[in-house]
């Protein structure tokens, strides 16, 4: 394995890809007890529509946080029990693009590992224990519906796009869950964990040899055909521009998207997205002049903030908090964004903006799953993310406005409100 | 980690460390958790954080930041035992990754020293619009507790509980006391703060221990102290006779059930490892019987709260599963108090509590959040010691300590239909 040395941030990775195509990341960081391991697959809660052997299937909104739940059940048991024995606290989540999962443990790592690698990697289903889990995530489901701060975000999506998936909600819900049966979620398995669609991280105190031959050893030797998946087409047009519900909060709350252009894969995607994020930051971030003057009007409080995401055929600004005028601030959103579209960026206020961007980056470097997770999204959509510094240098404002005027502007807005 | 006295009733916790990308630098006022005060103290760190003489509005505050390449100096209240601590959290690119090598600490350092004594003020009081718009978002941010319906039901099982006492009091204090706040009188408070209350200093990084005690000393020589009245430790929660049951009814989906619980043994390791094998993992007695075998809920767990000797209990389920819920987790605790549990999962568990502790020292946020909570409860374990006074606990001493557990108050969490 070849160290690749970033100076800029003091890091450096492990690189190496198995000849079934798993990738390989290992980061050392030596002074540090813990460490951390993180499986994971490019397979979603958006991934419900996909092509294997030759037919396209569809299979119910869930499925892949589903299958999370029961890749922990094992032959002899249940793996999170295996694991626990060792002192290691495993967990796993399913996020719109990537299922992972992961442990972090101070003692016994390359034992835990080895677990890891094999429960992920070893599907063992029945119908019973498929039926059981009804009960355990119908609950989650519920527990989550009762969020409003899942609410926001779902409708919004729901009003942003109007066939990508990203509208599914992750969890599915009480009734799609229903139709999950132990033949499909094998299916899945089968599509989409073979290790070409997968990648570990290594974050600590490790060596990179026993990762790959444990990583070698326990997985299967052949990797899998791509599979092809339909995300929707998706018109440039919004669903809806508004959306509002009620529910037991205290207080009115929005969030605010405005529906980008998605990137291509490659080091493009990781400059749209600090693009994107030096954007919001330059409109709407702490120190920005909106920002400072909501907040003295009272319209904010300090649970307003934004961001840019991007996820596969789809990218988004959004921004919300606490209001009790979110049309207000919706209209304050759209109007700077087209004054600094107009005026351009104040020259002391970028290089300002891009200092403190530039420091946030490099503290998410002091967590091991910030890590893990960025070296996965980068491997998902080919980019390496510890070339952030560089790709800073490449932003100029001009960049920054030029985004202002495409993407924040109104007909490309979806309000959603939860007002009590 | 060595704790001294910086000055009269000031201390510094210094925790040298080079493995991370960031200084962290905590300054804390440890005061008893009061119903007369938990509101006024609740709103300083906000309050001040609004402007200091040399930086008057949160723009020019925000704009010294970004320019220290993102130092955050962030606004806390936290409670720790029956103790609340206000202060600020400031964390720091560490000098080696600045682009100009420029020295961070001592700047941040002043900054903090003056937002806490040194901010703007008008005729010897703090500016009214200031004043005014930070009581409101403290009202705002005690009533969207409400959101979260989770940490509501946590809460309200504990002010229940623990009514009589401090540890009842929310760490913001209630609706009523943020709203009788005035100036004047919360200007007093500050001042007393200022002069009176225990100040703890946390400092995490690379910086030598003398150039940490100059910054600070430096940046807080305006401190006007006096005589200092020293954190004073809390009360043991006194058992109650016969359990108390409260219900609350709301427009949710899922029904939260908590339990509280009075443990008479000061055998504080045993209990420790007794709550782990009773609720406190994913390894835990209710998390395989409650979830896994009989599918009843999502999550179901529970924290021993070390101070003040009680386990309080946390799970959302079905409005109609209460019962059966409830008689499972009794019958699983009493399970705990005869000993009956396999090698492996007291394996388990006394691997889970060390292996915590060994990370600790990984993130700079537990390890302030852990020196604080010690300091605030006159403690002085390192981790380490925890983990090894774990490690040595025997099977009769967690039935022993387990066996002075009884159940105390029981809250529900139930829908709006469910009461007509």
């Amino acid at each position: 394995m070849r160290p690749d040395f970033y100076e800029r941030i003091g890091e450096s990775v492990h690189r190496e890809t198995l000849p079934n195509g798993l990738q390989i990341c290992v980061v050392p960081k030596p002074g540090f007890a813990q460490k951390y391991a993180f499986f994971a697959t490019r397979y979603g809660g958006m991934d419900t529509r996909f092509c294997l052997d030759g037919a396209w299937l569809d299979t119910p909104a869930g499925i892949a946080h589903y299958l999370e739940h029961k890749m922990f059940d094992t032959k002899e048991g249940n793996a999170l029990q295996e694991l626990a024995k060792n002192g290691a606290e495993p967990n796993a989540f399913t996020a719109n693009a990537m299922t992972g999962y992961y442990f972090d443990s101070t003692e016994h790592f390359e034992e835990n590992l080895a677990i890891l690698l094999s429960f992920v990697s070893v599907p063992y289903f029945t119908d019973e224990s498929v039926a059981k889990e009804q009960g355990i995530i119908g609950q989650e489901i519920r527990m989550i519906e009762d969020n409003p701060d899942w609410q926001l975000y779902m409708r919004m999506m729901r009003a942003l796009y109007q066939t990508n998936t990203a509208r599914v909600a992750i969890a599915g819900t009480v009734e799609s869950i229903s139709h999950i049966t132990a033949d499909t979620l094998y299916q899945c398995h089968r599509a989409f964990y073979t290790p070409s669609n997968m990648i570990l991280t290594v974050v600590g105190d490790v060596d990179p040899i026993h990762v790959a031959d444990l990583a070698r050893r326990i997985l299967p030797r052949q990797g899998g055909p791509v599979i092809p998946r339909d995300y929707g087409e998706e018109p440039e047009a919004v669903f809806e521009q508004t959306t509002r519900m009620s529910m037991p909060v205290a207080s009115p709350q929005f969030l605010m998207g405005f529906k980008c252009r998605p990137s291509l894969d490659g080091e493009e995607y990781l400059r749209d997205t600090i693009l994107g994020d030096m954007a919001c930051d330059i409109l709407l971030g702490d120190s920005s002049p909106l920002y400072l003057r909501l907040y003295d009007e009272g319209l904010i409080n300090s649970s307003f903030g934004g961001a840019f995401e991007q996820l596969p055929g789809a990218a988004y600004l959004y921004a919300g908090g606490d209001s009790r005028d979110a049309r207000a601030v919706a209209d304050a959103i759209c109007t700077e964004a087209e004054r600094l579209g107009r005026e351009g960026i104040d020259e002391d206020f970028y290089q300002q903006v891009r200092r403190s961007a530039f420091g946030e980056n490099l503290r998410g470097l002091n967590s091991f799953e910030n890590i893990a997770v960025a070296l996965t999204e980068g491997y998902f959509h080919g980019y390496d993310p510890f070339r952030f510094p560089q790709v800073f240098d490449t932003i100029t404002k001009e960049d920054v406005a030029q985004f202002l005027r495409q993407s924040i502007v109104a007909e490309r807005s979806a309000l959603s409100e939860i007002v009590p | 980690m060595t704790r001294t006295k910086l000055a009269e009733g000031v201390y510094l916790t210094y925790l040298p460390a080079r493995k991370f990308k960031t200084s962290l630098l905590s300054a804390q006022f440890v005061m008893p958790l009061r119903q007369e005060t938990a509101s006024a103290y609740a709103l300083l760190p906000s309050l001040l954080r609004r402007g200091t003489v040399t930086y008057p509005d949160m723009g020019k505050l925000s704009a010294r930041l970004d320019r220290l390449y993102g130092a955050s100096i962030d606004p806390t209240v936290r409670k720790k035992g029956e103790q609340q601590c206000v202060g600020f959290v400031a964390s720091l690119i560490d000098d080696s990754f600045a682009p100009g090598r420029e020295r961070l600490l001592e700047p941040v350092a002043e900054l903090l020293g003056e937002l806490i004594c040194d901010p703007v003020t008008l005729h010897g009081r703090f500016l009214p619009t200031y004043f005014e718009s930070e009581k409101t978002n403290l009202l705002d941010a005690i009533r969207s507790q409400l959101n979260d319906k989770r940490e509501w039901a946590d809460r309200r099982l504990l002010s229940e509980m623990c009514a009589s006492e401090p540890y009842g009091i929310p760490r913001l204090g209630d609706e009523a006391g943020a709203d009788r706040l005035y100036m004047r009188k919360v200007y007093t408070q500050y001042r007393q703060l200022l002069s009176t209350g225990q100040l703890e200093m946390i400092y995490s990084g690379s910086a030598e221990r003398r150039r940490v005690e100059q910054a600070l000393l430096a940046a807080f020589s305006a401190l006007p102290r006096e005589t200092v009245r020293p954190a004073e430790g809390g009360s043991l929660h006194p058992r109650r006779q016969e359990v108390l049951q409260v219900t609350d009814a709301m427009d949710v989906t899922q029904g939260k059930l908590g339990m509280g619980f009075s443990c008479e043994s000061e055998d504080t390791a045993a209990l420790l490892l007794g709550n782990t094998l009773f609720g406190g993992s994913s390894n835990s007695k209710l998390f395989l019987n409650v979830r896994e075998k009989l599918s009843l809920c999502y999550y179901a767990s529970t924290l021993y709260h070390r101070q003040k000797g009680i386990i309080t209990l946390s799970s959302g389920i079905e409005f109609e599963n209460y019962q059966r819920a409830y008689d499972e987790i009794l019958s699983q605790l009493a399970a705990v108090q005869r000993g009956e549990w396999e090698d492996w999962e007291l394996e388990g568990a006394r691997s889970t509590l060390p292996n915590a502790y060994a990370s600790m020292g990984d993130s700079q946020g537990k390890l302030e959040n852990f020196c604080l909570g010690q300091a605030a409860m006159g403690q002085s374990e390192t981790p380490e010691e925890l983990a090894e006074q774990v490690r040595s606990v025997t099977p009769q001493r967690i039935v022993e300590a387990m066996g002075t557990v009884r159940l105390d108050t029981v809250y529900f969490l139930k829908g709006k239909e469910a009461t007509e």
